[in-house]
């Protein structure tokens, strides 16, 4: 399958969201529906396309960075949740829910900002690590710097008003667009853009950082840099659509993964391929979120139930390039 | 055999923590153009350490190396990894490459940094690889071939990078003999087109094998240098191995005897 057939079954996927929902009745609304109901039109135009444009955007931003950075830890199993990213976003959102307001705004601010702050805390371990490269060392960090923030969400949990908040961080932390408006997605369009505009220009050069340190010095890159400038357009574009979806697991996993089985493992190709993909698996995902039953399913159970599954299909029908 | 110098190595220092633990002191030797010196002595002598410096990746702490008459921090990163191309002991491959893909990064070096690789780059990796002898395993996935053609893939990844210097690191240590032939055998032909290869290894008998100079390294110093068959003697390595070595001759080839072959013949 070419890109140009990819890039079609996207658009229809993307058009045909936007007469999938509930109204005005489950699963299905007729296209003349937008002519002849004016709530139709509304609901259409105010809550179903901002919806739709920040899932497929969701979509994009964590299989991108799940291509970089599983290409820049050299490991197959890496996910944009790695680093402490989403673990530090959920603190965030939970520590504002609690302490400040659980208005969307400041909720999403402070996850972007504990996002980053996780990430910071991962860097500064990783930098006084002594044990390993610098590959291991940051995983070591990631992995160190994710507990600490998820006990912090533990805490913030016991604290939480069992009738008022803790709801609201549960559900939260499971991850899900219901509440998205224009202005939601218009707040995390420039960081995304910015990030994937940064990744898919480096998309050829991202395979350099795939190589042992030495041979990438060799040929011209500055591994340390490159890797950092690869991670921080990664963590700037997740870290946007987790302050606004939650967290919502395993599509930067597992789309990277079914994009290498279509187009090959080179990242001047996986990139933008998971890029089409991702977008397309959020938006079914959540297109299911929202029209399955009657009330809202949270989109990272959605998306964590279906990557499972294609996970485990892949796994018994071979091999994820793992092997040496 | 031309005499030319492109790499000189004058009074090297460097440790990796504190001075008083030296990985190389005083270091000297020359690496002369066109030709193969093998830079020889134990595990743990600083063989890979002084590659990286050759390479720009360390600086020396004391002490001037120079590659082509300028010290690698004096070229541009750009013009070095034109120069300069890397076998690493152990290379990284990217998940699911195939040898042309891994080759085609090798073209890196001459490409801006948003730069993809066209045909010319194509061409230039197709080339290389045809060099080592792995033209019909092109296509195939890295993970399915064999030690030896990993290797060779290897050094096709470091001449698409069209340097006139390569420098591998221990590329036979880990090859059962057919393999190791394959390496040696590609590495001579290199020379026969004007390439100068400095590589690193731990065993005599590949320097025996593939070398036209050989530099004798003992912890961190010279120990002795110079062509091949002088260097290559029962005293000289009895001092760098640390343990009674014999050398004889064997139809031409230099044979390296250990205590323990000698106690068996």
């Amino acid at each position: 399958m070419g890109f140009g057939r990819l890039a079609l079954a996207t658009l229809g996927i993307l058009v045909l969201s936007v007469f999938v929902g509930r109204y005005p009745r489950p699963y299905w609304m007729p296209i003349s529906y937008l002519w002849k109901d004016e709530l139709a039109l509304r609901l259409v135009l105010y809550l179903r396309l901002p919806r739709i444009l920040t899932a497929f955007l969701m979509g994009m931003a964590l299989s991108a960075a799940g291509v970089a950075m599983q290409t820049v830890f050299r490991n197959p199993l890496v996910s944009p949740g790695f680093l402490g990213i989403s673990q530090g976003a959920a603190f965030g959102a939970a520590f504002s829910i609690v302490f400040l307001s659980p208005s969307a705004i400041v909720v999403e601010s402070s996850a972007a900002v504990f996002a980053l702050a996780a990430l910071g805390v991962s860097y500064l371990l990783a930098s006084k690590i002594r044990y390993g490269d610098w590959v291991l060392r940051l995983v070591l960090a990631g992995i160190v710097s994710a507990a600490l923030f998820s006990s912090g969400v533990g805490v913030l949990k016991y604290l939480a008003d069992p009738l008022r908040q803790l709801p609201e961080i549960v559900f939260w932390l499971m991850g899900g667009l219901w509440s998205v408006s224009w202005r939601d997605l218009l707040s995390i369009l420039p960081p995304v853009t910015l990030g994937l505009v940064i990744l898919y220009l480096m998309r050829w050069r991202l395979n350099l950082l795939g190589l042992s340190d030495a041979t990438a010095f060799s040929l011209g890159a500055s591994p340390a840099r490159e890797r950092g400038v690869a991670l921080v357009a990664s963590v700037v574009a997740t870290a946007a659509v987790i302050a606004v979806g939650g967290v919502v697991g395993w599509v930067g996993l597992i789309v990277p993964h079914v994009a290498r089985r279509i187009v090959g493992a080179d990242a001047q190709r996986v990139l933008p391929a998971s890029m089409l993909i991702g977008g397309a698996f959020a938006l079914l995902c959540d297109n299911l979120a929202r029209v399955l039953l009657a009330g809202e399913i949270p989109l990272g159970i959605v998306t964590s139930l279906i990557g499972a599954l294609v996970f485990i299909v892949m796994f018994a029908r071979a091999d994820l390039g793992v092997r040496r | 055999m031309s005499e030319n110098i492109v790499i000189s190595v004058r009074g090297v220092r460097f440790s990796y923590n504190g001075p008083g633990h030296p990985v190389l002191s005083d270091l000297a030797l020359d690496i002369p153009e066109a030709a193969v010196t093998a830079i020889l002595g134990p595990n743990g002598s600083g063989k890979t350490t002084l590659l990286l410096m050759l390479l720009g990746m360390l600086a020396p702490q004391e002490g001037t190396i120079l590659i082509r008459g300028r010290r690698p921090q004096e070229h541009s990163r750009g013009e070095m990894s034109r120069t300069l191309g890397l076998v690493p002991q152990r290379e990284h491959f990217p998940l699911g490459f195939s040898v042309l893909e891994y080759v085609l990064l090798g073209r890196a070096p001459h490409l801006g940094l948003l730069d993809r690789p066209g045909p010319g780059d194509m061409r230039a990796a197709t080339e290389a690889v045809a060099r080592v002898g792995l033209a019909g395993l092109v296509d195939r996935l890295v993970p399915t071939l064999s030690g030896g053609e990993r290797q060779l893939a290897t050094v096709a990844r470091a001449l698409a990078q069209r340097p006139d210097i390569i420098l591998m690191d221990e590329p036979t240590s880990h090859l059962d003999l057919g393999n190791r032939e394959r390496v040696l055998k590609v590495v001579r032909a290199l020379v026969e087109e004007r390439v100068t290869v400095a590589l690193t290894t731990h065993n005599p008998s590949d320097a025996a094998a593939v070398a036209d100079h050989i530099v004798l390294m003992r912890e961190g110093q010279v120990v002795a240098s110079g062509r091949a068959a002088d260097v290559l003697t029962s005293e000289n390595l009895s001092v760098t191995y640390g343990l009674p070595v014999e050398v004889i001759r064997v139809r031409g080839s230099l044979v390296v005897l250990t205590p323990d072959s000698l106690t068996r013949t």
